[in-house]
């Protein structure tokens, strides 16, 4: 204990006498470290202290004052009074003293054990004891923060003493020079006017002390070694000064004086100061200067050289005026919102009127700006202003000054809109409705590029009123923009128009629908595109805004499916027609595709009872080729980023690309869901028209996943479109894989999956399994892949299965067909030429074969197979490879099946056109079977039958010579046939016969 | 005046061709009975060739569609035609070809009429009263080198 003392003692005596500045840090360290007490310091400091040297005694306080600032967190309440004591009694010592006692103060204003009332006794030594501003820098800082440590914690106690505490602040920062200081009183002024103390009489004291740093004219020394800034002194400053309304009666005037001022950034500042204040202030603050703020206002509006002062004025006015619409009147005071407002018209409106419209622009501007504030305040101004204006624009004859006035309109109508909250309430503009109408239209037809340009701005203005416009004028409008969009030339107005266009079409997509979207596609379509590329294109971008304008609409169930179907037929042409631009292809793949996804998993999450058209197959499907052309065509690395955005949808139920996201996070597309809900399980078939459309160069993301999941969709769904569209995407991805080990091995587990699907008898998945079978079976036919053989021989067998013979005979005219939305070149398939005819060489024996050795109930689904796949041939190889099968075909025109009849008639009467020598063999058996197919009961085999006997009457004469007779009579029996179409069929016929011989 | 052989009327006036008849709806729909019409009876003889012209007699205006009658119900059909020139030798002949045509065409149930429409031939009456003969008219069918001129109109150029 006796090595403690003498090592603190030796710690204060260096510091004290020894003047070493470090022994404060060390003295610190030890009593945090609690090798001494507080009170062993002050007991060794005991000589120092009451030294008779001021210096000895300054830096004994000294050193107290650097320890208490490190470890204050550890001082008791009993000690912090006694210190406090002691500081207080120290203010009034020597001025050398004052330094340390006041770092030693604040050091104590930061413990959180201040006894109750030292903080008022604290301040109030310090304001009597204390002339701040004759300190140094540093102490006079060390004044404000106690204050900014005192106000945080001690509030309550503070404004206890009321004005006292206002004044003595006031006294404290009266004269204050250095940026840093006030930045700092700034705060504590802050404080004191928006924390509710007490400005007692000194409220105009407390104002002066502060605002005769306004306007601040402050630039930092170079290289800013403090880092203030001219703005944050402006803030702070206009925060204190705007704080409350009790300044105004001084603020006012202060700024209308400032605004006379010449520098541009007084100016600046005074407008953002009244704009800032008059939020604050009620209309009883603002009614006696009013006066003089507006003519400082309208002066700086009406002469300013500088944008950022007129904007300032104009905010300033628009401050003003909603002030003054808010303030609840009293029934003696005066309306002083329409006392203003009758100011800024007087000094306004005249300008309106001039002939050479000079000061027509501050004018509008200074009126919008009041007009943009309250809904009362546009009431007056538009009913004061729109008529003058409006007639102001029928007399006018110039084009500029129409335009000028137009655009004044324009800016008038755009300012009402923002004030513009309740719903309810009429536009201010329907008393004006029909004139502004017939002002836009007639501007319209003008022939002046930028009238037209103006009139379609202002239309737009317009109809973005709600319920301003009726449904004849928009119809009226779509007229006008038709037939500007079709016959305008100048570029700049096609713009305008679109623009107009696409705006009103988001608003009123029933009339775009049923007059503008019509017109336009007729005028694109039948004009050449290329020679007139560009209107088309600039014509199409409104279109397909309205067509996505249309699906959002039918989500909500306004339109019918058949609408959203030609909306959809309208995108997919112009994703046909229009150049391969980058900006086209951006627009397909950023807008149109992913609001068409969304539409419609919006729908399918709602679930069928919802109804919703998007749920229905014809508008799906008509989506699918808008889908597949644009990725087949727009841009492949666009449509490669779809693709795995569609993927990562399907697969992982990703929906951040969507718009509109409001989903589920738990979207399982692929999978089934219990109790199967189609209309989720059916959205694959947008899936199909995405990934299956790519070019073969681009290659699909994650593409055997997908391929398992397709596979076991596609077995195991139910919903006929779900089932199908998997398939068919299964087999679009199978067509375009690159040939290896992973195709093959991959087909052969989907082969093996189906046939065990199909041969299990207990299955009900017999029709999926099937479809899957024969779309596999598409796609590998048309790239000549060798394991398509193993396909169709299960195909052929299955012609003789009871239950899927008749399908698997209809399948073959899939296989031989093109389909229209995948599998084809235009998706980039994998079409090999000729397919068709190599198919048939290879497997009509097989066929024939399969014919002789079914049992005959089985025989019309060969027969209808084989006319399946002959009528798909060319007419070409039909001719060739007829005659082998010529006894097959006249077996077929004896089934009762009728697909199969016509299949067959239309198959052989170009072969009739011109007969091969085994077929007029044949003649008596193919003429009694004709005759008999004549009384059909189906229109269309006997048309064909028909047809085919007529062309057998230009056979070789001789050889049919014989049965003319026969024929003349039994074509007497169709000349009376119920339809006409028969009839004529039959009078060319039985014309031609009887010619036969003559 | 072409060939040695003389032309009764060198330069008749050419009429233009109606247009083949359009399809209505009701055309394809298998339900529907579509009746036997005027315009159909006038189709089936409208592109009947003149026996002296490269010209059909709808073209030389010998047929119109207003002067051809039908009634399906009663099964009869009624046509008159013009003859280009009230001394026209061949009208015989192109009320024959017209008769024969519909012969072949319709059903056996109609009585069919052809006459030559009243005013327009000097020997009108003559020409009416062998149209009406069903004999002289088969008659006349017996007679091959009648028929193959009758069969020569009927021939289709078009077709």
């Amino acid at each position: 204990m006796a090595a403690d003392d003498a090592l603190l003692l030796s710690l204060v005596e260096e510091f004290v006498s020894g003047l070493q500045d470090s022994k404060a840090k060390d003295t610190a360290t030890a009593v945090k470290n609690g090798e001494f007490t507080i009170l062993q310091l002050v007991e060794a400091l005991g000589l120092s202290l009451t030294s008779s040297q001021p210096h000895t005694r300054a830096r004994g306080v000294q050193l107290l004052s650097e320890v208490l600032h490190e470890c204050y967190g550890a001082l008791t309440e009993r000690e912090v009074e006694v210190l406090i004591a002691f500081y207080e009694n120290r203010l009034k010592d020597h001025y050398v003293i004052t330094p340390p006692v006041l770092q030693g103060l604040r050091a104590l204003t930061k413990c959180t054990v201040l006894p109750p009332g030292s903080a008022v006794s604290m301040l109030r030594s310090l304001f009597q004891d204390v002339h701040v501003q004759s300190l140094m820098l540093t102490e006079r800082s060390c004044v404000y923060n106690m204050l900014i440590n005192l106000m945080a914690s001690r509030e309550a106690e503070l404004k206890g003493l009321g004005p006292d505490f206002v004044f003595g602040f006031v006294q404290s920062m009266d004269g204050e020079r250095d940026p840093r200081n006030l930045l700092l009183a700034f705060q504590i002024a802050k404080s004191i006017v928006l924390r509710g103390y007490d400005l007692g009489k000194f409220t105009e004291e407390l104002f002066e002390v502060t605002s005769c740093y306004f306007p601040i004219d402050f630039s930092p020394p170079p290289n800013d070694p403090h880092g203030i800034t001219k703005e944050e002194l402006i803030l702070t400053l206009r925060d204190v000064l705007t704080g409350t309304p009790r300044f105004a009666e001084f603020l006012l005037p202060l700024i209308i004086e400032k605004l006379d001022s010449d520098v541009l950034s007084a100016k600046l500042d005074s407008l953002q100061t009244l704009t800032a204040c008059v939020s604050q202030y009620d209309h009883k603050d603002l009614a006696e200067f009013l006066d003089g703020l507006w003519a400082s206002l309208r002066r700086e509006v009406f002469q300013t050289s500088s944008e950022k002062i007129e904007s300032a004025g104009l905010a300033a006015v628009t401050a003003i005026t909603s002030c003054l619409s808010r303030s609840v009147l009293n029934s003696d005071s005066e309306d002083s919102l329409t006392t203003f407002l009758e100011l800024v018209l007087k000094d306004c409106k005249h300008h309106l009127c001039e002939p050479d419209l000079k000061l027509v622009w501050p004018s509008a501007k200074l009126l919008q700006a009041a007009c943009s504030a309250s809904i009362r305040a546009s009431c007056a101004i538009t009913a004061a202003i729109m008529p003058s204006l409006i007639e102001q624009y029928t007399s006018r004859a110039q084009c500029s000054h129409r335009r000028t006035l137009l655009e004044v309109v324009q800016r008038f109508i755009q300012s009402v809109k923002t004030s513009q909250t309740s719903e309810s309430e009429d536009s201010v503009f329907l008393a004006f409705r029909p004139s502004l109408c017939s002002m836009v239209f007639s501007a319209l037809t003008e022939s002046n590029s930028s009238l037209q340009i103006t009139a379609s701005s202002v239309l737009t203005s317009l109809a973005q009123q709600p319920g301003l416009l009726l449904d004849s004028d928009i119809e009226l409008a779509v007229d006008h923009l038709t037939r500007l969009l079709l016959t305008e030339e100048d570029d700049r107005v096609s713009v305008a128009v679109v623009d107009c266009a696409g705006a009103l079409a988001e608003l009123h997509p029933a009339a775009f629908i049923s007059k503008f979207i019509p017109r336009l596609k007729t005028e694109m379509f039948s004009e050449p595109m290329d020679q007139d590329n560009n209107r088309a294109l600039l014509s199409s971008f409104p279109i397909m805004q309205c067509g996505s304008g249309v699906l959002s609409s039918a989500h909500t169930g306004v339109f019918a499916a058949e609408e959203v179907v030609s909306a959809c037929h309208s995108l997919q042409r112009i994703a046909e027609q229009v150049q391969d631009s980058e900006e086209t292809g951006r627009c397909f793949h950023d807008i149109i595709i992913p609001r068409l996804l969304s539409l419609a998993l919006k729908a399918a999450l709602q679930g069928e009872d919802s109804r919703s058209p998007l749920l229905e197959e014809a508008v799906l499907s008509a989506m699918v080729p808008v889908i597949s052309t644009s990725c087949s065509r727009l841009q492949p690395t666009l449509a490669l980023q779809t693709a795995s955005k569609a993927v990562s949808l399907f697969l992982d139920g990703d929906v951040s690309f969507l718009p509109d996201n409001s989903f589920p996070s738990n979207i399982q597309l692929l999978k089934q869901q219990q109790g199967g809900s189609w209309p989720q399980s059916q959205m694959v078939c947008l899936l199909m028209g995405c990934v299956c459309s790519l070019p073969r160069s681009v290659e699909v993301p994650r593409v055997d996943e997908l391929l398992s999941a397709l596979e076991e969709m596609s077995c195991t769904v139910l919903h006929p479109l779900s089932y199908t569209s998997a398939a068919k995407c299964l087999a679009g991805l199978l067509n375009k894989k690159p040939q290896g080990d992973s195709l093959d091995s991959r087909i052969q587990s989907t082969m093996k999956r189906v046939c065990s699907e199909l041969d299990s008898s207990s299955s009900s998945l017999h029709t999926q399994a099937f479809t899957l079978l024969i779309w596999v079976a598409k796609a590998l036919l048309l790239r000549y892949h060798p394991l398509f053989t193993t396909l169709t021989d299960k195909l052929f067998s299955l012609l003789d299965d009871a239950a899927l013979g008749p399908l698997a005979a209809d399948g073959f005219s899939l296989l031989m067909s093109d389909s229209p939305d995948i599998l084809n070149r235009g998706c980039h398939a994998d079409v090999r030429i000729m397919y068709r005819q190599r198919f048939f060489s290879e497997n009509s024996a097989k066929l024939v074969q399969g014919f002789n050795a079914a049992p005959q109930e089985k025989k019309p689904n060969f027969l209808k197979a084989l006319s399946n796949i002959v009528n798909k041939l060319p007419k070409q190889v039909q001719l060739t490879e007829l005659p082998a099968l010529l006894s097959l075909l006249l077996e077929a025109l004896s089934c009762p099946d009728l697909g199969v009849q016509l299949s067959t008639l239309s198959c052989l009467q170009p072969v009739l056109a011109d007969p091969p020598p085994s077929l007029i063999q044949q003649l008596e058996a193919l003429i009694s079977r004709l005759l008999v197919l004549t009384g059909s009961p189906a229109m269309e085999v006997r048309i064909a039958s028909l047809r085919c006997i007529h062309a057998v009457s230009k056979f070789p004469e001789h050889e049919i010579l014989p049965v003319r007779a026969r024929v003349l009579r039994a074509l007497a029996r169709p000349l009376d046939d119920r339809k006409r179409l028969v009839r004529r069929e039959a009078v060319q016929a039985r014309g031609d016969w009887f010619l036969v011989g003559s | 005046m072409s060939g040695g052989t003389r032309l009764e009327n060198a330069n008749p006036v050419i009429f233009q061709r109606s247009g083949e008849r359009l399809l209505a709806e009701t055309d394809a729909d298998e339900d529907i009975h579509d009746p036997i019409d005027d315009r159909e009876i006038f189709d089936l003889i409208r592109s009947i060739n003149d026996p002296e012209h490269p010209l059909s007699l709808e073209e030389l205006n010998v047929l119109e569609q207003a002067r051809v009658k039908v009634d399906d119900a009663e099964s009869s059909v009624d046509v008159e035609f013009t003859p280009t020139i009230p001394h026209c030798s061949m009208a015989t002949l192109i009320g024959l070809s017209i008769k024969v045509k519909l012969l072949r065409s319709l059903p056996d149930r109609f009585k069919i009429d052809v006459s030559i429409t009243p005013g327009t031939h000097a020997s009108e009456e003559a020409v009416n009263k062998q149209l009406a003969d069903k004999e002289r008219v088969a008659a006349a069918l017996e007679n091959s080198s009648l028929l193959e001129v009758v069969n020569q109109c009927l021939a289709n150029k078009s077709i």
